[in-house]
């Protein structure tokens, strides 16, 4: 099966790649819209801020093709956000095949911002993506923006209050934290996603 | 809820991982990919690259090592050392690194933390700070400090640094007491409480560990979010499972060490 990254100028894009190639899978990191469409699995990495990546998948023609994939597609971290309607990042809408806000996290004296180190998974739901996650799984989150808790959510996590760590819908799936490096949970959810 | 961090630091020289009072009488310890896999095998929650070799040099070492690490590595890391532009930053993490922590040049030029922020996000750029207590009670930084012959003593207040530093968009500071450092008798205390009342990035506390109450006295008494040491860790004096279930067990909340057996 083909895996194709798409190129889309984040920096961890090469940790994304390494990540698939600890699980035997040489992906194809690629910008390219028939590439894309062809791939049995689709990746949407992203580190950075939320418009300026909206603004580059404009520019490479990529929006309705990504808008249009039906095989599995998973975004990671600015990835994820990506999928979702909306972003308060920029004030700019994202490709909106999840119906998810995405906002700030509330500054405050007990909560630093961005969220930078491990969390604990809190799967809500029965799902493929989830299979042997359980309650002792930590995952590495660096974000200052979140998606809510919604029909979407698969999972959560806790930083001030729940927000969605995995979301999905239909063959679209996103993960907040970076699964690449996230140890053997992360090594987990990415083989998960790799055989849905 | 967020684990508070456990975060070995490692110097690096000449792609080698060595140890030994900075700048003398390298030992080398091993090869960078096989240390870096133990302490992740042991629970290590994030690597800190220290690479000695760049800075005093004036120029970035070799980096051919931090792709290897990322390539084998499944927990995140953070190059330190000898990054003085933006283009060297990305060299860094174009080749996988997460982070990439700024002290000595920052310094010099404070428009590298607002120039590193705005191209890479504010969560790739850790700026280190290197601090101590001078006559007049008042917490100075230092320039320099890796090296004891070049170190520079700066006007400039470690507690308006560290505001300043967060303003340009530092995502994460990590504060080296030079005081403590070394002498292995605890974190300063009072000195990362007084830059955690100014921090609202996430907080690493560096230089003095030499016990486990001192990562607890950290976390409990001065809320940093992760505690750096090297030498415990490098020579055994603490092992990292033992000290994760010992914090839990004092109402820490951290990563939990694995239980499982390591499989290749």
């Amino acid at each position: 099966m083909k895996v194709a990254l798409i190129d889309g100028g984040g920096s961890n894009i090469g940790s994304l790649r390494y990540a698939l190639q600890r699980l035997g899978v040489e992906a194809e990191l690629t910008a390219d819209a028939a590439a894309i469409r062809a791939a049995g699995r689709v990746l949407l990495p992203g580190v950075g801020a939320a418009a300026p990546a909206m603004a580059r998948l404009r520019e490479l023609g990529l929006v309705d093709v990504v808008r249009a994939l039906t095989q599995p597609v998973l975004g990671v971290c600015l990835g994820m956000q990506l999928l979702c309607a909306h972003s308060e990042e920029g004030d700019v809408d994202c490709l909106g095949v999840i119906p998810a806000p995405v906002r700030r996290f509330a500054d405050g004296k007990d909560l630093r911002v961005p969220q930078m180190g491990w969390n604990r998974l809190r799967p809500c739901t029965e799902h493929p993506l989830l299979r042997g996650i359980g309650e002792d799984d930590w995952a590495y989150f660096v974000h200052a923006y979140a998606v809510p808790v919604g029909p979407w959510t698969l999972a959560t996590a806790d930083y001030g209050g729940d927000y969605s760590a995995v979301i999905a819908r239909g063959n679209f799936f996103g993960m907040q934290f970076h699964p690449e490096r996230s140890a053997e949970t992360g090594a987990r959810l990415l083989r998960n996603f790799l055989s849905s | 809820m967020l684990s508070r961090r456990i975060i070995p630091c490692l110097d690096v020289k000449d792609g080698k991982v060595v140890k030994g009072v900075r700048f003398r009488d390298h030992v080398v310890m091993g090869d960078i990919v096989d240390l870096a896999l133990r302490y992740r095998d042991e629970g290590a929650d994030e690597l800190v690259f220290y690479d000695i070799t760049a800075s005093p040099q004036g120029r970035s070492a070799e980096r051919g090592w931090v792709e290897r690490v990322a390539r084998v590595l499944d927990i995140p890391f953070c190059v330190a050392g000898g990054i003085r532009s933006v283009e060297g930053a990305r060299a860094v993490l174009h080749a996988g690194a997460d982070k990439i922590s700024v002290n000595s040049p920052a310094l010099e030029c404070p428009e590298l933390i607002d120039e590193l922020a705005a191209v890479f996000g504010v969560q790739c750029v850790v700026v280190g700070v290197d601090s101590r207590r001078d006559a007049d009670g008042e917490w100075r930084v230092r320039q320099y400090a890796g090296d004891p012959s070049k170190t520079v003593a700066l006007s400039r207040r470690t507690l308006d640094w560290i505001v300043e530093a967060q303003h340009r968009g530092a995502g994460e500071i990590v504060l080296n007491c030079m005081d403590a450092d070394g002498v292995r008798d605890g974190y300063d205390l009072a000195q990362l409480r007084a830059v955690r009342a100014r921090c609202r990035v996430p907080l690493v506390a560096s230089g003095g560990a030499g016990a486990p109450e001192h990562f607890l006295d950290a976390f409990a008494l001065a809320d940093v979010d992760g505690a750096l040491a090297a030498s415990v860790f490098h020579t055994g004096a603490i092992a990292i499972p033992d000290l994760k279930r010992w914090l839990h067990a004092r109402g820490v909340c951290v990563r939990p060490p694995r239980t499982e057996p390591v499989t290749a």
